[in-house]
């Protein structure tokens, strides 16, 4: 039934909350819509080819994003910096995306075109993103694709010596080109590779084992961050005139997420407290295809790519509490749930629809597997369709992963699957241009909001990361150092004193609490509260609850937490440390956008808003628009800020996938 | 590539869901690059067969902080076998006993109750230790950056279809692209040969025909870096491929042999030439 629904409760005049007078201008371009990008980047300022080896642009995160703009950037003369926490760049978590990227080729004559992609984007974002950012997305997916493959990218191909392509979650066209079911290690090893010419050129600095710990403002533009090394502890300022953050997602804020263990929010948090806004926090993405936790050791979760979902069979026991094996249950007492509910698009729904599902049919006690949360994914009759080979050739390194973690063999008996935190669509609001409220900081990838609404449709992250990376920033980029005119900054300036001086603090902090509890125990309870009352449904008194509990968690982290060892060499625990503190900051702001925002849309579910067949409810009326906190003290209210996003090609209308 | 379905695996779930194991740890303990190292015995009470190597670690490192002693540093990240970033020698064998796993996709089930498990570092001269089971893998991506890539600079490639491969050489390079960069090769090696790590670049990029134009200087350069670094020669033992987590064959390095000896003739003609 369709509830009405309150108009929103935290809204409050920003000038209460001292936050600052902020005009949120996405500086979209004007014209059609097909217009726009081409006619913005002539528009935009040239950096003459001699004068850019005097800007030094530091960029953080060698992700998709990350590699693909440092590489970039430093092919066009500029001086680039980059900085990852790992050992090397080629490991940021990027390389784990195992199913494909999406581009408007129309290589299948199925019917795709640019304007599909763009269609489906923002229909599939639920109509909470930008459509001149989309629109522009799915222009350059076409340019990414024959970018990849010149760097020997080993994209699937037919016989013929043409790229292959497959349908991916959500469409009905097969736009998505795959490497098996490693396409972002392939993507990420391109992108790497032109960043390690780069490299060996001398036109990047890297720093691996490198953490951004503070971003630094002069005169209101961001001119340079203070890193950590990880191996010696020593904390560095660097200067530059233009900052990029591509730090990827803050998923890990669940703590049990697919996110590798050292993801974190960290660059992203520091420059909100520095004065950029955080856009749609509580936008975040839960896959369906997930192995099952089994205990409270359990440090991660993996994902089985939703490619599964083309040939796989998604179930559960008609009847509560059915113990049997799967084998035993016979095809009538079986309830084939997505088939039933949405025959046209059956288990190729869109990913959130697919866990609030899986969710519904557990809560309903008809889960499966230790604890009965989970539900079968069965390749029974494909592989009497297509033969256990053609199964293999698509799957076989999912089906070896799944054994591997599980001890159980797939091919004879159907896997079982449950939904994680996977993707965050949130992150630092950024205009057109990809910069945000503070200038000459940029964010891309998944560190920024801009693309995917709502809800991320598969094979859409890695499209827009190295969008961001390869065909955006540079462009933007070279326009802001062109008009910008900055004063030469050096690391004497008060304002690296005194962000260098806080970094030491705060380290300084962490180390001397020496309470009983350690870091990983702090950050198990956050996710526990984050995955309970702001995870798949959300409701008002849940996310009241939690944010009441997680202040508290918060306050006892700062008093009783153990952080082990010095700060003059490696020390895990206190990266960790470092972290957790940050994301105790967070996900206090995720829950406190969740409240607000009263709607259901995509992967934000509130139970107050669902249509009759208990789908999510939009409430168009009064949340249209980006919600962009702004930070005002750790204590305080954040104070929110609107972008309005108004429709004028896809007009919204309710998500239907039956 | 030898996978599941191939290899026959049984469909039952071992049936020990929840089963627990005492173990006995023997661990490679070490401050920093400049200290002494010495292995440390640890006990593992009560460890779940469903948790990951890693997570084992994780469990005796939350026990050994609570008795306010330093957790044991062990490099991780994706904990999905796909990062590279972790790997230890386990028992003397690199990334453990199970074929084509890394350590944090290696599962407890494969260890037996009362279990002695010795953990060190990958020790060779050009992977020095940080700290622990932590080492220092700079120099593989020093060869990356030596010639490791096809020279595409962003903007000017044409149509993705405009250049065809034949499925079966695209095949082979996805096969030679799957190399996480782990070192375990190196590690395994008697001679901390980097071969198998170079060479499966070298056959990736040289399997298709992008790759082409910069062959020669690509198999030299690289070639010469891994010297540099002080990896030693390959002397054709195979412990590289047999412990390679995304078992990238032995092939891959008489693949880069004739590149060079190719190359290196080639070179040497065009030197002559140029002298006369």
């Amino acid at each position: 039934m369709a509830t009405t629904i309150a108009p929103p409760t935290v809204d409050v005049s920003r000038r209460a909350l001292g936050g600052r007078d902020i005009v949120l201008d996405a500086k979209i371009p004007s014209g059609p819509i097909e217009q726009k990008w081409e006619k913005h980047q002539f528009e935009m300022k040239l950096v003459n080819p001699a004068n850019k080896r005097k800007f030094t642009i530091l960029i953080v995160g060698s992700g998709l994003a990350g590699a693909s703009a440092a590489a970039t950037l430093a092919e066009l003369g500029y001086h680039v910096t980059c900085f990852c926490y790992q050992d090397s760049p080629r490991r940021a978590h990027s390389i784990a995306a195992q199913g494909g990227i999406n581009a408007a080729k129309n290589y299948r004559n199925d019917g795709d075109s640019v304007y599909r992609l763009f269609y489906d984007t923002v229909k599939g974002g639920d109509f909470r993103s930008r459509e001149a950012n989309v629109y522009r997305l799915a222009q350059i997916s076409v340019n990414i694709i024959d970018q990849c493959v010149a760097q020997g990218v080993p994209f699937a191909r037919e016989y013929g010596g043409l790229l292959d392509n497959r349908s991916f979650g959500g469409a009905q066209v097969s736009r998505t080109f795959y490497a098996r079911g490693q396409t972002g290690q392939q993507l990420l090893l391109g992108a790497y590779s032109a960043l390690s010419r780069q490299i060996g050129l001398g036109n990047v600095d890297m720093y691996p084992r490198h953490e951004m710990l503070d971003l630094v403002v002069v005169d209101g533009a961001a001119r340079g961050l203070i890193a950590r090394d990880l191996v010696t502890g020593e904390i560095t300022p660097y200067v530059a005139d233009a900052v990029v953050l591509a730090s990827g997602g803050y998923g890990n804020v669940y703590y049990l997420s697919t996110n590798a263990k050292g993801c974190n929010v960290t660059a992203d948090w520091r420059a909100y407290k520095r004065g950029a806004l955080f856009a749609n926090p509580c936008y975040t993405q839960i896959h369906p295809t997930c192995i099952p936790v089994t205990g409270d050791h359990q440090s991660k979760l993996t994902l089985m790519s939703e490619s599964l979902r083309n040939d796989g069979r998604v179930w559960v026991p008609a009847k509560a509490g059915d113990t049997r094996a799967p084998h035993q249950i016979p095809e009538r007492e079986r309830d084939y749930f997505l088939e039933r509910k949405y025959p046209s698009f059956g288990n190729l729904v869109p990913r959130d629809v697919a866990s609030r599902n899986a969710k519904e049919v557990c809560d309903e006690g008809r889960g499966v597997g230790p604890g009965g949360r989970g539900v079968y994914l069965d390749f029974a009759d494909a592989i009497k369709r297509l033969g256990k080979r053609v199964i293999e050739e698509r799957y076989g390194n999912l089906f070896d992963m799944y054994h591997k973690i599980t001890g159980e063999n797939s091919y004879e008996s159907p896997m079982r699957i449950y939904p994680a935190i996977h993707y965050t669509m949130g992150g630092l609001w950024v205009d057109y241009n990809l910069m945000s409220t503070i200038p000459g900081l940029f964010v891309a990838g998944e560190a920024n909001f801009s693309d995917h609404g709502a809800n991320r449709l598969g094979a859409s992250a890695l499209m827009q990361g190295l969008a961001d990376g390869y065909f955006i920033l540079p462009y933007t980029i070279g326009d802001y150092l062109a008009n910008a005119k900055l004063p030469k900054a050096e690391t004497t300036h008060p304002a690296f004193a005194e962000s260098e001086a806080e970094v030491h603090a705060r380290v300084k902090r962490l180390l001397g609490i020496k309470g009983e509890r350690t870091v990983d125990s702090f950050h198990r309870e956050l996710g526990h509260i984050m995955w309970d009352y702001c995870g798949m449904a959300r409701t008002d008194a849940g996310l009241r609850h939690a944010l009441a509990q997680i202040p508290q968690l918060r306050e006892e982290f700062w008093q009783n937490v153990n952080v082990m060892g010095e700060n003059t060499e490696l020390n895990q625990s206190l990266e960790k440390a470092g972290r957790v503190a940050d994301f105790l900051e967070l996900g206090e702001l995720i829950c406190t956008d969740a409240l607000n925002r009263t709607e259901s849309c995509g992967g934000h579910f509130r139970e107050e808003s669902q249509t009759a067949d208990g789908e999510a409810l939009r409430d168009d009326e009064h949340f249209s628009h980006v919600s962009a906190w702004e930070y005002t003290g750790v204590a305080n209210t954040p104070a929110l800020h609107k972008e309005p996003l108004e429709f004028e090609y896809v007009h919204p209308s309710q998500r239907s996938y039956v | 590539m030898a996978t599941l379905a191939s290899r026959g695996a049984t469909a039952s779930h071992d049936g020990d869901a929840g089963r627990t194991l005492n173990l006995t740890l023997q661990v490679w303990r070490q401050k920093n690059a400049t200290s002494a190292g010495k292995m440390v015995t640890y006990e593992a009470k009560g460890i779940s067969v469903d948790m990951s190597f890693l997570e084992m670690l994780d469990v005796v490192n939350e026990r050994l902080i609570a008795r306010g002693e330093e957790p044991i540093a062990f490099d991780h990240d994706c904990r999905e076998g796909i990062c590279g970033m972790c790997g230890m020698m386990i028992n003397g064998i690199a990334h453990g006993p199970e074929r084509a796993t890394t350590a944090c996709e290696l599962y407890m089930r494969h260890f037996r109750d009362g279990e002695t498990i010795t953990i060190e570092p990958w020790r060779a001269k050009a992977f020095p230790v940080i700290k622990d089971l932590v080492v220092d893998r700079g120099a593989f991506d020093r060869i990356i950056q030596a010639g490791g890539y096809i020279t595409a600079p962003t903007g000017g490639a044409r149509d993705a279809n405009a250049i065809l491969v034949p499925k079966a050489d695209a095949d082979a390079a996805f096969d030679y692209a799957a190399c996480i960069s782990c070192g375990a090769c190196v590690a395994m090696c008697p001679n901390a040969s980097a071969m198998l790590f170079t060479a499966a670049k070298v056959a990736h990029l040289g399997h298709l025909p992008q790759g082409q134009p910069e062959r020669d200087d690509r198999v030299l350069r690289m070639v010469e870096q891994m010297d540099v670094e002080g990896f030693g020669a390959c002397t054709n033992i195979g412990e590289c491929a047999a412990v390679c987590p995304k078992e990238i064959p032995m092939d891959v390095i008489s693949y880069m042999n004739r590149d060079l000896l190719r190359a290196t003739r080639r070179k040497d003609r065009e030197a002559k030439t140029s002298n006369e």
